[in-house]
C-alpha cells in the first residue's frame, strides 16, 4: 500500500452558499471521513486557515496570500492510504466539495526506502 | 478526530439556518443596521470556519456557543482595526477599548440575542415596505434563506428575489432604519405588521403544492419558529402571538394528512384525523389557551378557533357547524375579505343551505373578476351545484378551476371530480 495526498482545493470556501448549504456539505464531509476512517483508508488530514504569507526569491520578499489568485485556495488536505494512484483518485471522487467546483489533487507520498 | 467510528458527527438540523439570524441580529446591531451586508460576511466567515474545523476535528460540544464566540471574536477584531485612537492619550485609547469590547460582549449574552432578534424582524417587517419585499428580507436576514432558498420557498425566480432584496436594502439605507424595539402607541401597529408577515409566510408553505415539498416545511417551520421567538420576548408575548402560534399548530398537525403518497389532495373530509399531529394539536390548545387573557379578540384568535373546532371533531361529520357560522360571522366583521365569505358558504352548504351557499358566493364583492382570477372560487361553486344536482352549472365552472390552477394535484383533483359526473 502506498501513501497519497489528497490537496482540497476551491470548494466550500469560495462561492456564496446558504447557511444549510453549508450544513448539508459539512455533513457530507462528516460522512466521507467516517467511511474512510471505516475502511482504513484515512490516515490524517488537516485544514488550513485562507489567511496566509508567501516568501519569494533570493530576496525574500514577503507578500500576503499563499496563492496567485483566490480561486486557487487550498483549504484542507488528506493523507490516505491505497494501492494505486487510480484507487485514490477514485476515493477523491466522493470529495463532498467536487458537487461546489471544488479540485482534489492527488500526489504519490515519496517513500525513501524505496530508493 | 475524536468522534467514535461507528456513527458520522452529528449537528442539528437547520443550526447553521437558525444561528445565521441570530449572529446577524446581533452583529448588526454592533455595526448598525446600514452595515449589514458586513455582519453577513462576518457570519459566512464563521461558518465556514467551523465547517473546516468540525470536519477535519471534531465538532464541539456547544456548536452554537463556538459559532457565537467566532463571530464575537471577528467583531472585536474589525472594531479594533477600525478604531484609530492615536490622537488621544495611551490611558484613554485604553478605556476606550475597554469600553467598546465590554459593551460588545454584553451583547451577545443570551437575553440580548434574543432581543437583538426581535429588534431585527421588526427592522424587516417594517410599515413602510412592500408586503413582498419584508418577506424575502426576513427570510434572508432571520431566517437565513439565501436568494435562490427564497425564490423556490416563494416559488419565483432568484432575479424576483434578488430585486426585493435589494429594494428592502435600499429602503433601509435611505430612511436609516434603526433596530429597535417600538414603543408606546408605535408597538401595537408595528406587531401587527410582525402577524401579517409571519401570517404570509406560513400560509405561503401551507397552501403552495406547487413548490417542493422540503422547502414549504421549511417555511411553516420558520413561521412557527419566530413566533415562538415573539412569545420569549416580553414585548412580543401578547394574547395576540398566542393566538397566532396556536392556528399554526393547529394547521401544521395536518400537514403531512393534506396528500396522499402519489401527492394528489386528500380533502379535508377525506382525511385520516389519526394521522393528524396530535402534540401539535395539544400544543395548540395550550397557545389557545394563553391567548385568552386580555379582552382583545383578533382574527387570530377567531381563526384559530376555527381551526380548533376542526381539530376537536372526531369526524368530518361530526363537525359543529352551527358554532363553525357563528365563528365565520364573527370573522367577517373582523375581515370582510373574499375567502372568508367563501369559506362561510362551505360552512352553510354542510349546514343544509345549499341554495343561500350560492347566493353568498354570487354576492361576494367582485366575484366576477375573482371567479375568472383566482380557481378556488369556481372549485366551490361547481362543487355546490353538483352538490345541488345542477351538473351543467357544476361543469361550467369546475373546467373553469381545472384550468386556472397552476398545481398539478388541484388540476387532477378537479379532473377526476368531471369524469364522474360526466
Amino acid at each position: 500500500m502506498k501513501d497519497f495526498m489528497l490537496i482540497f482545493t476551491n470548494g466550500s470556501s469560495s462561492g456564496q452558499l446558504s447557511p444549510e448549504e453549508m450544513q448539508d456539505n459539512m455533513q457530507q464531509w462528516f460522512a466521507w471521513i467516517e467511511k474512510l476512517k471505516a475502511s482504513n483508508t484515512y490516515i490524517s488530514g488537516e485544514a488550513l486557515l485562507p489567511e496566509g504569507k508567501t516568501v519569494k526569491g533570493p530576496k525574500g520578499v514577503v507578500t500576503d496570500g499563499p496563492f496567485a489568485e483566490s480561486k486557487e485556495l487550498v483549504g484542507g488536505y488528506f493523507i490516505v492510504r491505497a494501492a494505486s494512484i487510480e484507487e485514490a483518485a477514485e476515493i477523491a471522487k466522493d470529495c463532498p466539495d467536487l458537487a461546489l467546483n471544488g479540485n482534489v489533487e492527488i500526489r504519490e507520498v515519496m517513500k525513501f526506502d524505496n530508493m | 478526530m475524536s468522534s467514535s467510528p461507528s456513527s458520522p458527527q452529528q449537528i442539528v438540523d437547520h443550526l447553521f439556518r437558525h444561528e445565521s439570524g441570530k449572529m446577524i441580529a446581533v452583529l448588526t446591531r454592533i455595526f448598525g443596521m446600514h452595515n449589514l451586508s458586513l455582519a453577513e460576511d462576518v457570519v459566512q466567515e464563521a461558518f465556514l470556519k467551523a465547517v473546516q474545523t468540525w470536519a477535519f476535528d471534531k465538532v464541539p460540544d456547544n456548536p452554537s456557543a463556538w459559532l457565537m464566540t467566532v463571530a464575537r471574536n471577528k467583531a472585536l477584531d474589525i472594531i479594533r482595526r477600525q478604531q484609530h485612537f492615536q490622537h488621544l492619550s495611551g490611558e484613554l485609547t485604553y478605556h476606550l477599548q475597554h469600553t467598546t469590547e465590554s459593551a460588545v460582549r454584553q451583547l451577545f449574552l443570551d437575553t440580548e440575542i434574543t432581543d437583538s432578534q426581535l429588534r431585527m424582524i421588526f427592522a424587516c417587517c417594517h410599515p413602510a415596505l412592500k408586503e413582498e419585499d419584508q418577506i424575502a428580507l426576513t427570510l434572508k436576514t432571520v431566517s437565513g434563506f439565501n436568494a435562490a432558498e427564497i425564490a423556490r420557498a416563494l416559488v419565483t425566480n432568484e432575479a424576483v428575489v434578488q430585486k426585493r432584496l435589494y429594494r428592502a436594502r435600499q429602503f433601509i439605507k435611505d430612511h436609516d432604519i434603526q433596530l429597535e424595539i417600538p414603543s408606546g402607541w408605535e408597538l401595537a401597529p408595528r406587531l401587527q405588521t410582525v402577524y401579517t408577515v409571519l401570517y404570509l409566510l406560513f400560509n405561503e408553505g401551507y397552501n403552495s403544492l406547487k413548490a417542493d415539498e422540503l422547502i414549504r416545511e421549511d417555511l411553516c417551520m420558520e413561521a412557527m419558529r419566530l413566533c415562538l421567538l415573539l412569545t420569549a420576548h416580553k414585548v412580543g408575548k401578547q394574547p395576540a402571538t398566542f393566538a397566532l402560534l396556536s392556528l399554526m399548530c393547529f394547521q401544521a398537525s395536518r400537514f403531512d394528512s393534506r396528500v396522499d403518497e402519489n401527492n394528489a389532495i386528500v380533502l379535508l373530509q377525506h382525511q385520516d384525523r389519526n394521522t393528524w399531529n396530535h402534540d401539535l394539536i395539544n400544543l395548540g390548545y395550550r397557545y389557545l389557551s394563553q391567548s385568552s387573557q386580555g379582552d382583545l379578540l383578533t382574527i387570530y384568535h377567531i381563526e384559530s378557533a376555527i381551526a380548533a373546532e376542526h381539530c376537536l371533531a372526531a369526524s368530518f361529520e361530526d363537525t359543529n357547524w352551527r358554532r363553525m357560522l357563528q365563528l365565520y360571522d364573527l370573522l367577517l366583521q373582523e375581515k370582510p375579505m373574499p375567502v372568508v365569505y367563501l369559506n362561510r358558504a362551505i360552512v352553510l352548504s354542510q349546514l343544509g343551505h345549499k341554495n343561500e351557499a350560492i347566493k353568498e358566493i354570487s354576492t361576494i364583492p367582485g366575484i366576477e373578476k375573482l371567479l375568472h382570477s383566482h380557481y378556488i372560487y369556481s372549485a366551490v361553486l361547481g362543487d355546490l351545484y353538483l352538490q345541488n344536482g345542477d351538473i351543467a352549472e357544476a361543469c361550467k365552472y369546475l373546467t373553469q378551476a381545472q384550468h386556472l390552477t397552476v398545481s398539478l394535484a388541484e388540476q387532477q383533483l378537479i379532473r377526476e371530480k368531471l369524469q364522474r359526473i360526466r
